[in-house]
């Protein structure tokens, strides 16, 4: 149902103007570039040419010489002997040993000016021992591939596996093998994806300051402050209560600003230039090779159908490399690749390989898509081998509250099924199509994380209220958190504010990460803004001499209720605050917890498109999003959310990957060649928001940021395959390998 | 680095000389910035023309041509209505250049100057039969347009050499020219191969033609063989499918990340027929 016809709220379900608008649109609102302090230094940071190489010796004694130079480090400034995550993070942050891949960071210099910071990290001599490389995942997980480090597997990888699988994943249920049996129709499949990069407008930038006593602070572009601080304290060894960090306006993160990179160099070059603060900002090209972009992956799937579409079983093994580090996201592509369809026999196989290659970050539905691309483009060619309405055999195999999932807990209240009846419905599935056109559909699934939540609320001496997260906003999460707290108070939206707060002000918050921030410091902002109404109860009840509990909170205000039901007029939230001081003091609610309840969200997608049979270009027609959303709070950012995904997927199915040359650089360190759709490649993606409630959440909201970019992999690959009959099984499809396949199909 | 504004062609030419080291021309600075901010190319000597007098003027020549400044926008070219009703093919490449922010300052010149292959306003030069006028430390000369490249980033010019104008000929009647890219994105992208096509009719049957072809070799390419093909037919399917096998014969393009050598090569000629088609109509005065 659309959300608009519901109208058992107030304000939630609306669309007001975004808290951030105004500031964003006059240019006023400060990223994380804009910040600037007294003395500042300007950083920048040495990168290794080569894909993998011994690093014999750094000479940086003429760029100390270079007037205006106030600090360079290496590896020999950071402490030693950490161990696991925090050791990878550190190595990650400036190479050690060897460089592990092209970008990887060697050395890193303050100076009085960017220009002179460039020119001494043009002075730094390095004497490299270049050694063989690897960037692709299938030669990585050959056995006599180069080595990227020894010992790095842990206790998941049996003994004999090659060297560079550091994990490995199996699990399932049922009988495959006689669930393969019981279909009538079976097929395997090979897939491949290649490493894109979240492309988040807004560069890495830091500004760092630390000084000899170990007491910092970091202004800095993050999904999550306390995540830098946890992060930088453990590579440089630092008190963590002693570094502040405080999140600016964020550019977009999609995942990859919830790590560290160039962070822990402003605070070490900081401290030895005397305390003097730090700013770093990255070039794009810095960002495209050593920040954090997702997995490349290289999937066999094997599916076994009834010829009335039922599905019997299912086998997934996945290999993904996500650069030197362990990290790729294998174990979340095999946990939701199948996680829309009831199949009572699943097996799920996982390598997480090394490969000279940047450490990569989450990204949107980290693993997600990559599946997806696999399982729904498989059971799409199955459908059309056996004459299937696709919507139908989603549909019979759909997973329903109580159902088992494919990768094992049983399913709450979630809403498959409701998404897919909606989609069928929907008129864009009845257009006409015309010669070289081709509609596809695919379904998508994310979880819903929750994570430590910390929030923090005060009613003003006038009434308002301002609300202190921890959470920083990418999505629009300052107005619906606004859009809940008013409701929950009985206030005005406008009254509401909510303030994206340091580190020192709250307790530990995970970042804007895992589609949470909505749920978890939404249910905590209103879980905090019940316990501010229970404290204003008390003071009306204390004012009228009655108990606390016959005072009940309704449309902002104290209401005698029960016996006393009449016997005083409401006492508004604008008196209770005039009189706080004399009545007991500052009124606030907060709450603490990782709140439980999260739900989980399904999607299903359908794109029609176009194919230049002559050039091999595809051309995106019409998009429809199709998603359960549990409640939007605020619908335009669920929109919004619903069209991003959409259109990062979009990309990421058509012309986006990571090219490396021979000599194991990459190839497109720049928006020219590192191709995102631009608008006018697009059409406007049509969305449709369904919604079934969360009981988890105060008002029924699931994460919806993530699932949204799962679908459009495989979708559009099954609609390619309508235009053309032709079926593209590695990413990206470019013009160049449509029209080679065509050629081949032809021949 | 030094930094120069010479207010006369002679002076620019005369700095150019004396410098040491990496020196580079700023017209637009579209592509010269873009490479200093990402430190793929640091000058010793930047020379701004920009500020010599005439260089932001689009002007009609006595011959019934037209002379271009060397710091005439796109987004000028564009707007100059007498110049796109003659010579529509050449303007609608530089309008292909960048977004509309690049558009307010590259310039033709700077797109030549640069030396891509991939460069889209200089197929539609070449085909046009275009030259640049290059004033240099012996005096002033003219050179067709497609003897300035020399391959990717490198042109013919000498030290010294400071290309003082563009000058296109006269259209003249019944002619008409075209150019089209191919792009994986609709803009904001770099050719994967590029065709301008100009060519002239009497009646049905082409009269002249020039074929030029872009991204397909380490310079933009003038085409006889495929001018040749078009040249006294009227466009019927066997002059297309000799317009095309010649196209693709002069194509010797690379293998990269923008697409495979077969690809561009397939493409090149797709290109070749579908500008054929407009600049024919534009010639015979159909709408296009």
């Amino acid at each position: 149902m659309p959300k608009d016809d519901i109208k058992e709220f107030r304000l939630v379900g609306t669309r007001p103007n975004r808290p951030d608008g105004l500031d964003k649109v006059t240019g006023r609102a400060r990223y994380g570039a804009d910040i600037t302090a007294p003395g500042m230094l300007w950083g920048a940071v040495l990168r290794s040419p080569h894909a993998h190489a011994k690093i014999l010796k750094i000479d940086t004694s003429k760029a100390e010489a270079l007037t205006g130079v106030k600090a360079v480090v290496t590896r020999a400034d950071f402490p030693t002997g950490l161990t696991g995550e925090e050791w990878n993070l550190q190595e990650n942050t400036m190479a050690g040993e060897k460089a592990l891949y092209d970008g990887h960071a060697i050395a890193a210099v303050a100076a009085t000016s960017s220009l002179i910071a460039q020119e001494a990290v043009r002075l730094i001599e390095v004497d490299y021992e270049v050694l063989p490389h690897v960037t692709d995942v299938d030669d990585a997980i050959k056995p006599d591939a180069p080595v990227i480090r020894e010992g790095a597997a842990d206790a998941s990888v049996p003994e004999g596996m090659p060297p560079n699988v550091v994990k490995y994943f199996e699990f399932g249920r049922g009988d495959t093998a006689a669930g393969f049996k019981d279909a009538d129709l079976v097929m395997e499949r090979s897939f491949k994806t290649e490493a894109t990069h979240q492309g988040y407008i807004e560069p890495h930038a830091c500004l760092g300051q630390l000084g000899a006593d170990g007491k910092g602070e970091m202004w800095v572009c993050t999904q999550g402050q306390w995540f830098i601080r946890q992060m930088c304290s453990a590579v440089l060894g630092l008190n963590a209560a002693q570094l502040r960090v405080t999140p600016s306006e964020i550019g977009g993160g999609f995942g990859g600003k919830t790590t560290i990179f160039m962070e822990p160099l402003s605070l070490a070059l900081s401290q030895k230039a005397g305390g003097r603060p730090v700013k770093i900002v990255m070039s794009r090209s810095e960002v495209l090779r050593a920040t954090g972009p997702t997995a490349s992956a290289s999937m066999d799937v094997k599916i076994g159908m009834t010829k009335d579409g039922k599905l019997t079983a299912a086998r997934a093994e996945f290999r993904m490399q996500g650069g030197a580090f362990p990290g790729a996201p294998v174990d979340m592509a095999l946990y939701c690749c199948l996680a829309p369809y009831k199949i009572e026999n699943v097996e799920h196989i996982g390598y997480d390989v090394l490969a000279n290659r940047p450490k990569c970050a989450a990204y949107r539905a980290p693993g997600s898509p990559m599946g997806a691309f696999a399982v729904e483009s498989l059971i799409d060619e199955m459908c059309r081998k056996l004459d299937l309405d696709p919507m139908e055999v989603r549909l019979k195999n759909a997973v329903r509250e109580g159902d088992q999932a494919s990768y094992g807990p049983t399913f709450g209240s979630i809403g498959l099924v409701e998404v897919l009846e909606a989609t069928a419905k929907h008129p864009n599935l009845s257009v006409p199509l015309g010669p070289n056109q081709g509609r596809g559909v695919a379904s998508g699934y994310w979880f819903n994380h929750n994570g430590e939540t910390s929030v923090s609320m005060a009613i003003s001496e006038d009434g308002t209220a301002q609300v202190s997260v921890g959470t920083p906003d990418i999505g629009g999460s300052r107005a619906s958190i606004a859009l809940m707290v008013a409701e929950t108070l009985g206030i005005a939206y406008e009254d509401v504010r909510v303030n994206v707060v340091e580190t020192g002000a709250l307790g530990v918050n995970e970042p804007t990460h895992g589609s949470r921030a909505t749920f978890a410091t939404g249910k905590a902002a209103t879980i905090a803004a019940r316990a501010a109404i229970k404290e204003m109860c008390r003071r009306a009840a204390n004012e009228w001499g009655i108990d606390e509990e016959a005072v009940e909170w309704v449309d902002g205000a104290a209401q005698p209720a029960g016996p006393n039901a009449g016997d005083y007029p409401p006492m508004s939230i604008k008196d209770i605050a005039k009189n706080m001081g004399s009545t007991g003091g500052p009124i606030s609610g907060h709450h603490e917890s990782v709140p439980d309840g999260v739900g989980a969200s399904f999607g299903c997608h359908v794109v029609d498109v176009e194919v230049d049979p002559e050039t091999g270009l595809t051309k995106i027609l019409r998009y429809l999003v199709v998603q359960d959303a549990g409640r939007a709070i605020h619908p335009s950012y669920v929109e919004g959310q619903y069209q991003g995904g959409a259109v990062q997927g979009i990309g990421w199915a058509l012309n986006e990957e990571y090219v490396y040359g021979k000599d194991g650089r990459l190839q497109n360190p720049i928006f020219l060649d590192y191709r995102m759709p631009v608008a006018s490649d697009l059409p406007m993606i049509d969305t449709m928001i369904v919604e079934v409630p969360n009981p988890g959440h105060p008002f029924g909201v699931r994460g919806v940021g993530e699932t949204g970019i799962t679908p459009p992999l495989p979708a559009i690959a099954n609609a390619i395959q309508g235009a053309t009959g032709v079926r593209m099984s590695h990413l990206p499809m470019t013009p160049t390998k449509v029209l080679a396949a065509l050629k081949a199909s032809q021949e | 680095m030094d930094f120069h504004t010479p207010s006369s062609f002679e002076d620019a030419s005369k700095r150019a000389a004396e410098a040491t080291g990496l020196t580079r021309f700023l017209a637009g600075g579209t592509d010269v910035l873009v490479q200093m901010r990402s430190g793929t190319v640091l000058p010793d000597t930047l020379i701004d023309l920009k500020h010599i007098p005439g260089t932001q003027d689009i002007t009609r020549t006595p011959d019934g041509g037209w002379r271009i400044g060397i710091a005439v926008s796109g987004a000028r070219l564009g707007d100059h209505a007498d110049l796109v009703a003659d010579w529509p093919g050449v303007v609608e490449g530089m309008e292909l250049v960048g977004s509309t922010q690049v558009q307010g300052r590259a310039t033709l010149v700077g797109n030549l100057c640069n030396g891509s292959p991939a460069a889209d306003s200089v197929p539609g030069l070449v085909a046009a039969q275009a030259s640049v006028e290059i004033t240099g430390l012996t005096g002033v000369r003219t050179v067709p347009v497609e003897d300035i490249p020399a391959g990717p980033g490198k042109t013919t010019l000498s030290p010294g050499d400071v290309i003082s104008g563009i000058l296109i000929p006269p259209r003249g009647a019944h002619g008409g020219d075209a150019y089209q890219r191919f792009t994986p994105r609709t803009e904001m992208d770099i050719a994967v191969a590029g065709c301008a096509i100009s060519l002239r009719v009497d009646g049905d049957t082409i009269t002249e033609a020039r074929v030029a072809v872009g991204a397909v070799a380490p310079t933009v390419r003038l085409v006889p063989d495929a001018a040749a093909a078009l040249i006294g037919s009227t466009l019927d399917d066997t002059a297309i499918d000799a317009l095309v096998t010649a196209v693709r014969a002069a194509c010797n393009p690379i293998d990269d990340k923008r697409g495979t050598a077969e690809f561009r090569t397939d493409v090149a000629g797709v290109l070749a027929k579908r500008v054929a088609h407009i600049a024919y109509s534009r010639a015979k005065g159909d709408a296009q």
